[in-house]
This record gives structure tokens, sequence and C-alpha cells, in this order.
């Protein structure tokens, strides 16, 4: 991982969805990896619960995370007023691939931005624009 | 108490100075045990990483043998930071003494119970989403709500029905998700033209029904209703009632608890007027402010 980035990880605590055996190889992976990281146990609720830690997690600068579908992680942070940078964000999809390439892109140290393309805005990321112009 | 009434607790494991680092199998075991209890947890070695937020408290869980990681960048212990020395702990008690100490202070501060609720709700991908208020219109349970811009947004995550994914079902533009649903595109999968048109379909829920969705549940509840009075057995009403669900349920994968918990037909009514009303109130505000601000394009 590039210094500096932050590796994300979702436990995707209340859905079978995401298949154990992913969900498990990864994290002994990132446990023995020996790199700084960070786990949540389901992003999903801590965006429902607008927890505040949600910024810590955003932070800036660049940004690996393992959980599901990129364009529903991309919405889960923006609905929470907290959008992922395009530019500095890489999204592994637990669903879909393997435990081995899911630890391989986030142990790997360049970040391959994929945040699928868009101009739409949540309210809430206009709501924060708009105070952070005042 | 509230989603939103609540402070959010992680947990820290601080292997840097002066702290002796957890071994992989016991970083392991202690991810997976704080996660099982629905915390975060972050694994840093940096002092500077350790930062006091009023609104997030931390567990700092290390090795310290009696000593604080001195660093001028750390802040000291207090009510948002929370040092936990554990090395006297053997591996085997590492997991249950940090979950322990997290469980007090999640009691003590009143933290969210994680396992009171499954996270289901509506995620709206704004790079789809026209603003047409048909989730807005659809929805009897108060989940959308509109913005001060009105521009259509989720307001009550908590009010949405647990695996019902109905409202994503009559978006023209497959612009909802619920990331824990089972298939594409509602899962969050790429939506594709073939998609579109399926969705597109299936948005006009009534003409599926053979007619008007409330008026439906209405008419079948008070026919119900009545047989009920004149046979005097409830099992039949009840079996009435579940016949008439059974289509809505095939449709538009709405589970059969939320179908059987759906108010009384009145409510229904009244509610599905209330929402009409929302929807149609934002739409004219939307089309006064364009008219009062033409897109330049």
């Amino acid at each position: 991982m590039a210094e500096n980035g932050k590796i994300l990880y979702c436990n995707c605590a209340h859905a079978k969805v995401v298949p154990d055996e992913v969900k498990e190889a990864v994290l002994d992976g990132l446990c023995e990896s020996g790199l700084e990281w960070q786990a949540v146990s389901d992003l999903c609720e801590m965006v429902a619960r607008r927890d505040p830690a949600l910024r810590q997690l955003h932070g800036g600068g660049p940004l690996k995370v393992a959980a599901c579908y990129p364009r529903a992680v991309k919405w889960l942070f923006g609905s929470a007023g907290v959008p992922l940078d395009p530019a500095q964000t890489q999204i592994c999809n637990m669903r879909e691939e393997s435990a081995e390439q899911v630890l391989s892109q986030l142990t790997h140290l360049e970040l391959t931005p994929n945040v699928p393309e868009g101009a739409g805005k949540a309210p809430r990321e206009i709501v924060d624009e708009a105070e952070d112009s005042r | 108490m509230s989603l939103t009434q609540t402070t959010a607790l992680q947990v820290i494991l601080f292997e840097g100075e002066p702290a002796t680092p957890f071994t992989p199998d016991e970083r392991k075991s202690l991810f997976r045990q704080i996660l099982g209890r629905g915390f975060s947890i972050r694994r840093t070695s940096q002092p500077e990483a350790v930062s006091v937020d009023q609104r997030v408290q931390s567990l700092v869980v290390g090795r310290f043998h009696g000593q604080s990681p001195a660093h001028p960048g750390l802040p000291e212990s207090g009510q948002n930071l929370v040092f936990l020395d554990v090395s006297d702990q053997p591996a085997a008690n590492l997991a249950d003494c940090v979950t322990g100490r997290a469980a007090e202070l999640q009691t003590e501060r009143q933290h969210f119970d994680h396992k009171s609720w499954k996270p289901w709700f509506p995620v709206i991908d704004y790079d789809r989403c026209t603003n047409c208020m048909q989730c807005l219109s659809f929805c009897l349970f108060g989940v959308y709500g509109v913005s001060d811009i009105q521009q259509i947004q989720v307001q009550n995550h908590d009010n949405c029905k647990t695996n019902c994914p109905a409202c994503s079902r009559v978006c023209p533009e497959a612009a909802i998700m619920f990331p824990k649903y089972k298939a594409g595109p509602i899962n969050g999968e790429i939506v594709n033209d073939s998609e579109i048109q399926r969705e597109k379909m299936k948005v006009d829920i009534s003409s599926l029904l053979g007619g008007d969705i409330y008026s439906l549940l209405r008419d079948r509840s008070d026919r119900a209703k009545s047989r009920f009075s004149k046979e005097r057995d409830s099992s039949k009403a009840l079996t009435e009632r579940q016949k008439c669900l059974v289509k809505l349920q095939k449709d538009a994968d709405i589970p059969p608890e939320v179908l059987m918990s759906l108010p009384s037909p009145e409510e229904i009514q009244r509610r599905a007027a209330e929402a009409s009303a929302k929807a149609e109130a934002a739409i004219q505000a939307n089309r006064q402010r364009q008219a009062a601000n033409p897109d330049p394009e």
C-alpha cells in the first residue's frame, strides 16, 4: 500500500452476501501483513447512524476499501456526506473477487482508482459544500 | 434510542513504542472478536494516528508494560480516550479482556447496540437519479424525504422494512440500491441497458397487478372482512389476504412478513396519499426553482 495510504475493511456483519471464506481470508491476510489498517463491523450500519468515525475513515489521501460493489460503496460514503475521492480510491469487491485478488490489490503499493464516474451529488454533500463555503 | 443519537466507539490496537507488538494470531483473534461485537478496530504503530474526536471514543489497547506511549502528539487519557494495558494478559484471555472493556464503555456511554438493527435501507445512486419522486410516492413507511433543495434523500433509514427491495423496483432508472440484496443491479452491480428496460417495465406496479395496488389491497381486505363477518372464520380471511399478496410478493420480491404486517387498508390509503402529496410538492417546488433559475445549458 502506498505510503500514507489507508486500508479499510468492511466485515458486512449483518448479511451473508459476502462469502465467509473470502472475508475470513482477507482478514487473516491483513492481520499477517503487518500493515496499518482499519476494520469496521458494517459500513452500511455506520452510514445509517451517520457515525462520526466515517469522517476519520475517509480523511483524505489514498484509500483502498475492501467491501462490495464500487457503485454501492461510492454512494454509501456519498450519502453520509463524505464523498470518496475518485482519483485516490480503489474499491475491492469481496462479493465478486477471490480473497487472493482482494489481498493482492490491498497490499500492492500502487493504487488503481476505480470509483464509478459520474457527476451526481448526494444532498448531504451539497449541504456540506455550502457550509464549507460560508 | 434513535440511530443517530449515539456516539461511536472504536478500538485501536497500538503497536508502536513503547508497546510490544501483538502476534499475527493475537491480531486475528482480536479483530474477529471485536468486529463480532460490532465495534470498529484499527491497527497502528503511529501515536499521531490516535486522535481525539468529541464524537468518537477510542479504546487504545496495547502491551504498554506500565508505560504510557510517550509522544508529543498523543493525547492523554480522558473521557474520549481510554487506554487498556494488556501486558499481563495471556494470549488466550486477550480478546475477552478487550471486548469486555469495550462492552463496559458501550454501556457507560450508551453507544449504539449493534445487534439491535439489521442495516437494511436504500442507497441512492445520484449519478442515475432523476429526482422523479417515484420512490417517495411509493414508500408507505416514510423512509424517503426531500432535502432543503427538494432533492430526494433517505431520511429515516430504520423505517425501512428488512429485506424488502420494493422501492428499487419502481425506480425507472435503477438508481436505488440495497447493498445487502442478493442480485444486481439492486445490490450495486453496474446497470446495463437491458436491465434498465427490465426495471422500466416494472415501474407500473399497478398494471403488474391488474389494477391500483392500494385499491387492490383494500378490496381484497374488504372482501376478507366480509367473509370473516359471515363465516366467523378468521383463518379464511387470512388465507384470502395471503393469496392477494402472493403476486405482489413474487413480482416485487417483498418478504411475506412485510406484506402481512401492512397497516389497515384505510391507513395504507392515508399514508399513500401523504407520500404522494409530499412527492407532488417536491416536484412543484423543483419546477418553480428551475423556472426561476433556468439551466444555462
